[in-house]
């Protein structure tokens, strides 16, 4: 029983006006003999958030590495906010990366500090915020938010590999960028911390009319946290559309995704 | 893309140069665009520094102690056991100081470095400060070099300082020789061209031990595996460069000192 968004309008791809903050067109990269994206294209709008799902390793990971300017694409354009990520220099790759988050997959906390660090190093060499006060204000908000603030003054390494993606998330959002590339944010965690988690998302688009991409396997975050679904498969995308007009959908891998759900 | 197959070796040696190169200019950049480190700074300080000392003085005393043992009996043959102190103290200071503790701190220091950003690399941190728009090059490779450049002449000094020391118990084992005399002879004996080259020549030894632990913890490949090479190949190039910095250093201070 698919449960309808108070957002009704929102899910209507189609009908959006927004301004496209993300544009891939024709996105190809490989790794020596290994063709793992052959043919992307994608329109990301401001304010939506889009989830794509895939098998593992079809390059989802790849594809937004690619965005960030992590990886140079072989073939194909990526643009942010109009530009091309491939053709900036290293100061406008900078601007650019402090209007995005990326969560990475395994959360990357950096093993040397305690998780409050964690989270003032944005603030503190991104933002070049010197205020201690509101320092400590954003960094217990943020992670108020992710449900870990007794885990303040713990170091990566005395978390569970839960806490640590929520850690990751946190850093992730406490600078509010524009942009979010979430890469798995569900991937590992407890049913209920999944669905706050997923909650969370969908409050942060709202809030801060953030632009995401959601990565991810769990179909309850599809569901809640998505404006709009992409299915990627073998390199290329399946199908998209929202996550109600996907799971009627007839054809088999599509379906496939949403078997289990009622 | 076929050319992974066949890049010949020498491309790839160039290839690896030039990466150093840009390293290099990266690492020298970041060193004036403001927003310096000093709180990561000292903490490398402490950390390469002090946590060295005790094994770079355990090494340098017993060095010292045998030197001693194993110049006497020559010295003794020619009836110029005297001449042991200043025997020692130019040996240790001109070359066998500095080199010695220099490839003990590229085991420690270019090790820990390598094994400590290689592993950052292996779970994404360095790809996660970078792509916050932090700097990673300014946050930790800045720090680590000029950390070793620093701490690494410290070290030789208070290595040269104890082993010296370790040289004047030796002496008193067969012989007796009041500390006094023996610092005497020792400070007499020592001219600024023994203690300056080699001085200098640390702070290169430190600089190497500094980059390429971080240049090898940086490039290292993604895969467990690849913390524990960009450790052992840290500690094997470092060692190298130690060695051919000697032996340019040698050649400089000779033409320019000892005619
Ligand atoms: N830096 C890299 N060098 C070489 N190969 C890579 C690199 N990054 C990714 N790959 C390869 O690209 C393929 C796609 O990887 P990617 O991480 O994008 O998968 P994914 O869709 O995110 O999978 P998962 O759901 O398991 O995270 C994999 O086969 C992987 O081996
Ligand atoms: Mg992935």
């Amino acid at each position: 029983m698919a449960e309808v968004k108070e957002n009704s309008k929102q899910k209507q791809p189609s009908t959006k006006k927004e301004e496209v903050v993300i544009a891939i067109k024709g996105l190809k990269k490989s790794f020596g003999e290994k063709h793992v994206l052959k043919n992307i294209n994608l329109e990301v709008h401001r304010g939506e958030n889009v989830v794509i799902l895939g098998r593992s390793g079809t390059g989802k990971s790849v594809t937004i590495q690619c965005i960030i300017g992590m990886l140079k694409p072989d073939g194909g354009t990526v643009k942010v906010f109009g530009d091309d990520v491939a053709e900036m220099n290293e100061k406008e790759l900078k601007e650019l990366r402090i209007k995005m988050g990326f969560l990475f997959q395994s959360g990357a906390l950096y093993d040397s500090m305690s998780v409050r660090e964690n989270l003032e190093f944005p603030l503190t060499r991104v933002l070049k915020i010197k205020d201690q006060a509101e320092i400590d204000k954003r960094v217990e908000e943020a992670l108020e938010s992710v449900g870990l603030l007794d885990a303040i003054d713990k170091m990566p390494s005395d978390l569970s590999g839960g806490m640590r993606k929520r850690a990751g998330l946190a850093r992730t959002i406490i600078v509010e960028p524009e942009i979010i590339l979430y890469d798995e944010p569900t991937t590992g965690l407890d049913p209920i911390t999944s669905r706050e988690i997923s909650d969370l998302i969908l409050s942060i688009q709202k809030k801060q009319k953030t632009t995401s991409i959601i990565i991810t396997h769990d179909m309850e975050c599809a569901r809640i946290a998505s404006d709009r679904v992409v299915i990627m498969n073998d390199g290329e995308y399946l199908a998209e559309g929202t996550f109600d007009q996907l799971h009627k959908s007839k054809d088999k891998i599509v379906g496939s995704y949403f078997q289990d759900i009622l | 893309m076929s050319e992974e197959v066949a890049i010949p070796a020498w491309k790839k040696w160039f290839e690896e140069i030039g990466d150093q190169v840009g390293f290099f200019v990266q690492f020298f950049k970041n060193i004036f665009t403001g927003g310096f480190e000093w709180s990561e700074f000292v903490r490398q300080c402490y950390e390469i520094g002090y946590r060295s000392m005790m094994l770079v003085g355990v090494t340098s005393f017993i060095m010292g102690v045998v030197l001693i043992l194993q110049l006497r009996p020559t010295l003794v043959t020619f009836g110029a056991a005297s001449m042991l102190p200043k025997t020692l103290s130019v040996s240790f200071v001109r070359e066998i100081g500095p080199v010695i503790i220099a490839i003990i701190c590229a085991g420690k220091i270019a090790s820990s470095i390598g094994a400590e950003l290689g592993s950052m690399k292996v779970t994404e941190q360095l790809d996660a400060m970078e792509v916050s728009g932090a700097n990673p090059t300014q946050y930790l490779v800045v720090t680590r070099i000029l950390a070793t450049t620093f701490m690494v002449p410290l070290l030789s000094v208070i290595g040269d300082a104890i082993g010296l020391f370790g040289g004047f118990l030796a002496l008193n084992i067969r012989d007796s020789m009041s500390f006094s005399l023996y610092f005497t002879k020792i400070v007499a004996s020592l001219d600024f061209t023994d203690f300056l080259p080699a001085f200098i020549k640390t702070i290169f030894f430190g600089f190497a031990i500094g980059f390429v632990g971080c240049y090898k913890g940086f490039h290292s490949n993604k895969g467990t595996e690849s913390v524990g090479i960009a450790a052992n190949s840290a500690v094997v190039t470092a060692s190298l460069w130690i060695f051919v910095i000697d032996a340019i250093a040698v050649q400089i201070t000779s033409l320019l000192f000892y005619k």
